[in-house]
């Protein structure tokens, strides 16, 4: 294994006196990688399609809720506080669906770099599709890497201006279409696109746009690699979490080294001499989106693309040798078969056990509460200060604010009783009536607190804790939700 | 310490293992690898910089002997808040008017009017009323607990609207008047008469008392001296604020010698009148929190 920062090399100026100390920084040395052809390509092109097509249309699909209710399949409503996923409706309370899915999406990062490597950096990280875009935009306008070279080359001529102002007007484009997509998934989108179009939209939204095609603009366009090898921390932290059964894009120098040219190759070999698969060509080199070179080893610059791999078979196809000079390997195999035995795929081993019991277990716990969760909910609090008042007669009196949230788009008639306490006198304060049902109305989509005094009977027991039951039913269907609290006595 | 560091043409050590440049810096045997940041880092530093002086003078930064420098902004901490505070008024307008329209005994048969109230209430009643009453409303001696329903000046929503607005002995003309009179002090009861009396109060709420005699006597006390104001059976009046003896809560405690003092010293608490320091609508709303502790009438 290298240090892994190969892609930035200091420079050290000869003839200079002080230069023991080297520079502190480095320039940015532009890659202008070469186009690659082949499975990993295809496989790249699909997903940038399927992840960008998602992203760019997602917010128009509509989802029918019935009346009242927002037909976005995806909104997030922050003015009404909720966020709506096809047929999920969250509310601010339920917010640690959102940190189950952030627990089960680092899981299941966790184990797609145990089975093989980076696959989230080379394959489906946004930084690495929009850069994927933006180079395949750069060599549509600009010519391939060869020609790319070339127009540094020449510098400012007429047809370089030209052809830079179109690539970048190119970027800002998909890059102001991208901040633009990224605000249409909070508010309705058809209606958005309209006031974005005859600029009736709110400040807010050309402010989050503006800064989205910054971003954009920047990191897809300019950072491009840096952003991997200096502003991300998942490399990092994938650096510590792999092991040597982990999958990686790896160059097998147990059959590549040595290099050596092909003609060279082919004489050695005749002669029965040591040659290695590798001519040495720098295909690899030349693909890669943040200039590594693999045959270094797995490095920090490396996202594993594939798109060596890719190079390498076109070439090992032309030499007539076999593919996979550069594949998903590891250093234990090579070592195995250095040693004279054969390669092993340790996919099923403890820890990629232990991920697949967790993402398991996380995803069907919050998907078995997802679907059975009530549509309603109650919660009781106690008054805690006082916990319990002594009335003129003598009898004690507690005080609860009882919540109930009615999550459907309807208004729902309901029926509260209060059970646990027998001879309890039950005041519901704006609701009339005396018991022992108390009937009352939920909005729908909201909540409604109910004040909720309880005066126990005289023989109620001094110093005593008693539970009662809050019943909320549903005369409708007969549905009911229970709370349940405490009744003290001095 | 690498066993196979080299040097290249210029003499710049390499690190063996690394095949990178050392900067020449070594501490305890470690050495210094120079790996360069990359020069847009250095910008985005540069730029942070000129951020920083822009922002001094856009914004108040320099600390003079009075005050700060102002900033070409015009940006004021103290007109930010009231900014917010307006915007803060503009959102609870529509409730506000709403509150401010309906008439009191209508506010709590609605929910949402209700629970606007109550918040509005409850964030008043910590600023204002707490220190006395408690944060919970739950009183102390002499500071009467609200959640009880033993009102000296009724507990009905238009009379503790009237109590919250004008107060009790508070100066304010339209405040509640009257207060009980230090019997011993002036001279009007002896101490044997004090001590039947307070014996002869206790019993009406059912306490222990010393000797049946002591109440025979007492009651005769309370008739000549108490029956004006707290009624001949101590029901109280709330119209004078006097009060109900009959009942199991007590302002200042139940025990015979804090009846004793109160008959010899007399009671003259103060609530402060609040109209004129809050505005109607918060005075409702506290009138509403109030009432729906759990002890209105």
């Amino acid at each position: 294994m290298t240090i892994p920062n190969a892609s930035v090399k200091p420079v050290l100026e000869t003839g200079q006196d002080d230069v023991i100390e080297g520079p502190l920084y480095a320039a940015g040395k532009r890659i202008f990688p070469q186009a690659a052809h082949g499975l990993f390509r295809k496989i790249k092109w699909a997903i940038l399609v399927l992840t960008l097509g998602v992203y760019y249309g997602l917010p128009f699909l509509r989802w029918d809720r019935g009346p009242g209710e927002p037909n976005q399949a995806v909104l997030v409503d922050l003015a009404h506080r909720r966020f709506y996923f096809f047929f999920i409706e969250i509310w601010p309370q339920e917010l640690y669906y959102v940190a189950g899915l952030l627990i089960l999406a680092a899981l299941i990062l966790f184990l797609m770099n145990a089975v093989a490597g980076r696959v989230w950096c080379g394959y489906l990280c946004p930084q690495t599709v929009w850069t994927d875009l933006f180079y395949a935009v750069e060599r549509l306008v600009e010519g391939d890497s060869r020609r790319q070279r070339q127009r540094q080359v020449e510098g400012w001529t007429f047809n370089n201006i030209l052809h830079t102002a179109y690539k970048h007007t190119i970027w800002l484009l998909i890059a102001w279409w991208t901040g633009g997509a990224w605000v249409l998934y909070f508010a309705d989108a058809p209606t958005l696109v309209h006031k974005l179009a005859t600029f009736q939209a709110p400040l807010v939204d050309w402010v989050a746009i503006g800064i989205l095609t910054l971003t954009t603009y920047l990191l897809a366009g300019h950072m491009r690699e840096q952003v991997c090898i200096y502003m991300c921390p998942w490399p990092r932290i994938q650096a510590a979490l792999t092991d040597e059964d982990a999958l990686n894009v790896t160059y097998r120098y147990d059959r590549g080294e040595p290099r050596i040219s092909l003609k060279a190759g082919l004489a050695a070999r005749s002669l029965g001499q040591l040659a290695g698969d590798c001519v040495d060509c720098n295909q690899c080199v030349a693909v890669c989106p943040t200039g590594v070179d693999i045959r270094h080893g797995s490095q920090l610059g490396c996202i594993q693309c594939g798109l060596c791999i890719d190079a390498c078979d076109a070439v090992m196809q032309k030499v007539d040798r076999p593919h996979g000079l550069i594949a998903y390997d590891n250093e234990n195999n090579i070592k195995r078969r250095q040693a004279g035995l054969p390669s092993v795929r340790r996919i099923v081993r403890p820890r990629t056990i232990l991920y697949t019991i967790a993402i398991v277990l996380i995803g069907s716990t919050m998907l078995t509460r997802l679907v059975t969760r009530p549509t309603g909910g109650i919660t009781v609090a106690h008054d805690r200060n006082p916990l319990y008042v002594t009335t003129a007669d003598g009898t004690v009196r507690n005080a609860y604010t009882v919540q109930i949230v009615n999550e459907q788009s309807v208004p729902r008639n309901l029926q509260l009783t209060i059970t646990g306490l027998d001879n309890a006198k039950v005041q519901v304060i704006g609701v009339d009536g005396h018991g022992p049902i108390f009937p009352f109305q939920v909005e729908g989509d909201n909540t409604r607190d109910l004040r909720v005094t309880i005066t126990g009977p005289a023989s109620a027991p001094a110093h005593a804790q008693i539970p009662i039951q809050f019943n909320v039913t549903d005369p409708e269907n007969k549905t009911q939700m229970t709370a349940t609290d405490n009744f003290k006595t001095p | 310490m690498s066993t196979n560091d080299t040097h290249d043409a210029a003499g710049h050590e390499i690190d063996g293992h690394t095949g990178v440049s050392t900067t020449g810096h070594v501490w305890d045997g470690i050495k210094e690898l120079n790996n360069p940041l990359p020069r847009w880092w250095l910008w985005t530093f540069y730029i942070t910089i000129v951020w920083a002086i822009g922002y001094a003078f856009a914004y108040p930064s320099i600390p003079l002997l009075n005050g700060a420098t102002t900033g070409f902004l015009g940006w004021h901490s103290r007109t930010a808040v009231v900014e917010s505070m307006d915007d803060l008024q503009v959102s609870r307008g529509a409730l506000m008017q709403k509150l401010a329209n309906t008439p009191l005994d209508q506010i709590e048969s609605q929910p949402e009017l209700l629970a606007f109230a109550r918040a509005a209430g409850s964030a008043a009643f910590a600023n204002n009323c707490a220190p006395c009453h408690g944060s919970g409303a739950q009183g102390s001696p002499g500071y009467p607990n609200l959640n009880a329903n033993r009102w000296l000046w009724g507990g009905k929503l238009d009379q503790i609207y009237q109590t919250i607005a004008h107060g009790a002995r508070s100066g304010d003309d339209k405040g509640h008047q009257g207060e009980m009179p230090a019997f011993g002090k002036t001279g009007l009861l002896t101490a044997p008469q004090i001590e039947q009396v307070s014996n002869y109060v206790r019993s009406l709420s059912g306490l222990k008392t010393e000797s049946p005699a002591e109440v025979t006597a007492g009651a005769k006390v309370f008739a000549d001296n108490c029956a004006p104001c707290h009624g001949a059976n101590g029901k109280g009046n709330i119209s004078m604020g006097s009060a109900n003896l009959t009942t199991k809560v007590w302002l200042y405690g139940s025990d015979l010698t804090t009846i004793e003092n109160g008959v010899n010293n007399g009671h003259g608490g103060v609530m402060p009148y609040w109209e004129g320091r809050l505005d109607p609508t918060t005075i409702k709303a506290l009138a509403v929190y109030v009432h729906t502790l759990g002890g209105g009438q």
